[in-house]
């Protein structure tokens, strides 16, 4: 079954879709968004430096998350302009990564399947690997679930019921590093930000409770995975940018229905 | 002694927020910290929970001691969904006794199912106070919790909270602006800038210099209306609530 590209390439879009959303709610209940999209800029130098050193994209886009990921949540707390010092961070590392692909002949052409994803190309093991890390993150998510919302509310409240504010947003950084590293084959590193916010903002309107928000954009992901694919199918245009304009318009389906009912329950 | 803070400093950078904090909370005290904005209440308050960063000194917790925190504010973003139930579901360490103060507390259910961010200054004060006493604490930690109550509302939460001192037995540590309460309704006041500047039984420290050079000479008026003994003045918060 899965020698087949278009059914690996379906589970891939699938697998990172379905990780993505729900990790991506918190990453807009707690307005990360800035830190996710340095994240995935960031990753470029590790793929930049996976191609030169010949060793797995993903470990080298993970790796590079990974040390984000840590100097963030050392970084909290301390500077006051950690979003800027992010900025800096992120961009500088894209623009290294970006110089570093430039000394590499043959690979130029190669790079804008890093930058907006190449899903056609997924590899039996790529799937694999999506999988163990969707596997991975539902997990954290599902273990950490109710400190991870604790922490999000109000930190204060966390640390005086035992918790370690630090060390669960330490598991959510490591998560969102994991998203971002098997998401690259599936929509690039300009575009993986866009899987985590749009379903989670798409499922704002739908559910009461923060796990049927989470539960829903997990689905609205699906969906655009499986709805992007076909479209760029039977449109011929890039897979990965399709994916997110499904999602786009899924949002706007929402967004549209959500201020309807609102109008009528004032109206009435 | 539940709590002991020795020698604290607290720093944030290069700046001293805390400087040589000494204290103590008993069983079934009441300790008011008052002190002008910027003079670190919330920032000793961080400190006993462990969210601040402690330069030098130490608190030391009595063991397994169960403490109630509730903050001075709860922002939840717009983009969370989330109800008063499920709120105070996120406690794990309930148990029965806590369960049934809360409910005592939350008095009508009706409130329950309402998103967090749409919910009334009092009914959110009385979710936070709720939950605060799930664990049912030794200790309860309150960040000026009458925030956004008209006077009646505020006499009434202390009026609760001493209610729930003779009943659960447990010490209140809370940080309070209403002067007039704290003066009532206190064991003790400790009067914070940065530093301690005095502390003791709410007379003394009314009339201690360091006080009246914090607070103005004005604040005699207030003090006249509502210096009386902690029994006739129970009553006198009754009265005005009946």
């Amino acid at each position: 079954m899965l020698d087949d590209f278009m059914i690996r390439a379906t589970l891939a879009g699938i697998g990172v879709a379905i990780a993505a959303a729900p990790l991506g709610c918190f990453v807009v209940w707690r307005r990360m968004a800035y830190f996710g999209e340095a994240t995935a800029h960031a990753a470029l130098l590790g793929i930049s430096l996976s191609l030169m050193f010949e060793f797995s994209v993903f470990a080298g886009a993970l790796f590079v998350s990974v040390i984000m990921a840590t100097a963030v949540t050392i970084g909290q707390g301390r500077s006051l302009f950690l979003d800027t010092l992010l900025g800096v961070a992120g961009h500088s590392c894209m623009a290294l990564g970006l110089i570093i692909v430039s000394f590499i002949s043959g690979v130029r052409i190669e790079l804008m399947a890093y930058l907006i994803g190449d899903i056609l190309a997924v590899s039996k093991t790529d799937v694999l690997l999506i999988w163990l890390g969707l596997a991975l993150v539902l997990l954290l998510l599902i273990w950490r679930w109710s400190a991870l919302l604790l922490c999000t509310l109000n930190e204060d409240l966390a640390a005086a019921s035992g918790l370690y504010p630090k060390r669960e947003n330490f598991v959510l950084t490591i998560a969102l590093a994991v998203v971002v590293a098997v998401g690259i084959k599936v929509v690039g590193v300009l575009l993986i930000i866009s899987l985590l916010i749009i379903p989670a903002a798409s499922s704002r309107s739908l559910g009461s409770t923060p796990e049927k928000m989470a539960i829903f954009a997990s689905l609205i992901g699906a969906l655009s995975a499986i709805l992007g694919f076909n479209a760029s199918y039977v449109f011929d245009t890039p897979t990965g940018p399709s994916i997110v304009c499904v999602a786009s318009l899924i949002f706007l389906f929402t967004l549209t229905f959500s201020l309807l009912t609102e109008r009528f329950q004032r109206k009435y | 002694m539940l709590i002991e803070v020795q020698s604290l400093n607290v720093q944030y950078g290069n700046k001293k927020v805390l400087e040589n904090i000494n204290l103590s909370v008993s069983s079934s005290e009441i300790v008011t910290i008052v002190g002008p904005n910027g003079s670190g209440k919330t920032t000793l308050f961080k400190a006993i929970i462990g969210s601040a960063p402690i330069a030098s000194g130490k608190i030391i917790m009595s063991p397994s001691l169960k403490v109630g925190y509730v903050p001075q504010v709860l922002n939840v973003d717009r983009s969370l969904p989330l109800t008063a139930e499920r709120f105070l579901s996120l406690v794990t360490n309930r148990n029965d006794q806590g369960s049934l103060r809360a409910k005592q507390i939350l008095g009508s259910e009706d409130y329950l199912s309402t998103q967090i961010s749409s919910l009334s200054g009092g009914q959110l004060q009385r979710v936070l106070l709720a939950r605060a006493l799930l664990n049912d604490p030794d200790v309860l930690l309150l960040d000026e919790a009458t925030r956004g109550l008209d006077q009646p509302g505020s006499a009434a939460f202390y009026k609760k909270i001493e209610e729930l001192r003779e009943s659960s037995g447990c010490a209140v540590l809370m940080i309070s602006h209403d002067l007039h309460v704290v003066m009532s309704a206190s064991n003790r006041v400790i009067c914070l800038n940065g530093h301690i500047c005095c502390q003791g039984e709410p007379q003394s420290v009314a009339s201690s210099p360091e006080y009246r050079d914090l607070f103005g000479s004005n604040i005699d008026g207030t003090f006249a209306l509502y210096q009386h003994n902690h029994k006739e003045n129970k009553s006198r918060i009754n009265n005005s609530n009946a």
